[in-house]
């Protein structure tokens, strides 16, 4: 019986792909963990992690392993089953997105031509909005589940502040796909490796999707939902051992994936400056592809830990101010202004 | 039977069963989840139809924003099985008749279909976001417009009930 209708070579370097694209992604966010201790202690003037391994390179494996190895503790009145749910969902929601950011461009191994895409859709930045908008079951099933009354006031607050921001974020994007014209990632890339980088055409947009991507993470000064001052530790309060880590770690995935996000959608991708890719030989402009789009990525999370350790959090009144007050009705005319100038210059 | 019919019907037992699911589950919250689980498998329907702007607008309306809300409520209301209100048996049988009513309209539709076309393979371009675009924006501008007006009357009206002092 024949099943499957397409060849057997492409399921394989599918499935290479993602593995290697998950496993990436789950290692980057190990040592996030570890640079957010750095940078830390650099703009405190401190050392930061140095024991385990040279220069403390090995303090994330030490975190981790600490993590699975203490006790598990399941609260007696929580509903057991999405007291697991919840972390499982925070960590899924953070890998999904991986699939349809373009990596590179393609390799050339075995005779095979591979895209360095995991899915190339042509609703690809749609999908990339709807998993981050189902990134809030994760919080808010664990928050719940916990039976805990701080959980669930920081699951609420975690909830109505993604609700919130994804408006201007979805508003900002609007405008972007005014001037690219297409919903496909790998596109936008190619067009921008043509052209210039959309940061160009859209500075305002770019700067309203860098502060909503921030309240998306759930980072300072938008991490109301896990302010310790206020709600002891916010929707993880009941959670211990690897549950633990599975939130604090999908944290730290998100961070990185809308960096690469940011970097693809508004700073070229894996688009090298000023050099001409067409030149290269197809392997060696995927590795210089790849290796632009981490620099970029890197600029994005060492800006996310700069933010964090320089700004102090916003209140929650505060916070809902900025989101509906200043930036929907900044997105909105963004959005109306793009229309406006594409308008005026097509005619 | 070919892949798309075995993930049809995959599709089709998790909507149904989910659904069962949905009505059945004591807690309010779990009904919720169960919808969610639901409003998914409605959206692997419209990718087997290939209308994938459809799909991923389902996801992100109904499972990424309504159902939000619809949680955010249920858990701030802390439904539990003691709080549920007593049923009586005159609303059962209401909503027997209406459920009834509304089944038969529907395989009354069902049976009028030919079973030949239900689906297109291979040729469905129609859902794809420029078709869905080019149609609305020129063929239905009008239906559309109208029903933006009405949306913007919905939102004015959720404001100014959220401002009653």
């Amino acid at each position: 019986m024949m099943l499957l209708a397409i060849d057997l070579g492409m399921v394989i370097e599918k499935l290479i792909l993602i593995v290697v694209v998950v496993s990436a992604s789950l290692v980057i966010a190990m040592y996030t963990t570890f640079a957010e201790r750095k940078v830390a202690a650099i703009l405190q003037d401190r050392r930061g992690p140095n024991r385990a391994g040279p220069f403390g390179l090995l303090q994330p494996l030490a975190d981790g392993l600490k993590l699975f190895f203490k006790e598990e503790i399941i609260p007696a009145f929580s509903s057991k089953t999405l007291f697991i749910l919840g972390p499982a969902l925070a960590m899924i929601t953070a890998v999904m997105t991986s699939a349809v950011i373009p990596w590179g461009d393609h390799v050339e191994l075995f005779g095979r031509n591979i895209n360095l895409q995991i899915a190339d859709i042509n609703i690809g930045i749609l999908y990339v909005f709807g998993v981050v908008s189902l990134g809030v079951y994760g919080i808010m099933i664990g928050a719940w589940a916990s039976n805990n009354k701080f959980s669930l006031l920081g699951g609420l607050r975690a909830a109505s502040q993604i609700i919130s921001y994804e408006l201007a974020m979805g508003i900002s994007l609007i405008a972007l796909l005014m001037v690219t014209g297409t919903l496909s990632l790998k596109e936008m890339v190619v067009q921008q490796q043509a052209g210039h980088w959309n940061v160009i055409y859209q500075p305002l947009g770019f700067l309203i999707f860098l502060i909503c991507a921030f309240a998306e993470c759930n980072r300072t000064p938008f991490d109301l939902p896990e302010a310790e001052n206020e709600l002891i530790g916010g929707y993880h309060t009941e959670y211990s051992s690897m549950k633990l880590g599975f939130y604090l770690f999908s944290e730290y995935i998100n961070m990185f994936i809308s960096s690469v996000i940011m970097a693809t959608l508004f700073f070229g991708g894996y688009d090298m400056p000023f050099v001409n890719e067409v030149n290269l030989s197809p392997n060696i402009a995927a590795l210089v592809g790849i290796a632009a789009l981490m620099a970029k990525v890197i600029c994005f999370i060492f800006l996310f830990m700069w933010v964090r350790w320089t700004i102090p959090r916003f209140r929650y009144d505060q916070l809902m101010h900025l989101g509906w007050r200043i930036l929907i009705p900044l997105a909105l005319f963004n959005m109306l202004a793009t229309g406006g100038v594409i308008l005026y210059f097509s005619k | 039977m070919n892949i798309t019919t075995l993930v049809f019907i995959l599709l089709s037992v998790l909507a149904v069963g989910s659904a069962i699911m949905m009505i059945t589950s004591k807690s309010p919250v779990n009904s919720v989840l169960w919808l969610i689980v639901v409003f998914f498998t409605i959206s692997g329907h419209y990718i087997l139809l290939n209308a994938q702007f459809l799909a991923i607008v389902n996801i992100i309306v109904y499972a990424g924003a309504i159902m939000v809300l619809f949680l955010f409520v249920v858990m701030l209301m802390n439904l539990n099985k003691e709080t549920e209100p007593v049923k009586n048996y005159r609303l059962q049988l209401i909503g027997i008749v209406a459920g009834g009513a509304l089944l038969l309209l529907i395989i009354s539709a069902i049976m009028k279909i030919d079973a030949q076309q239900l689906v297109q393979m291979k040729v469905g371009d129609e859902g794809l976001i420029k078709s869905l675009g080019m149609n609305l924006f020129k063929n239905y501008v009008l239906p559309f417009e109208i029903s933006s007006v009405l949306f913007l009357s919905a939102i004015i009206g959720a404001v100014v009930i959220g401002k009653k002092d």
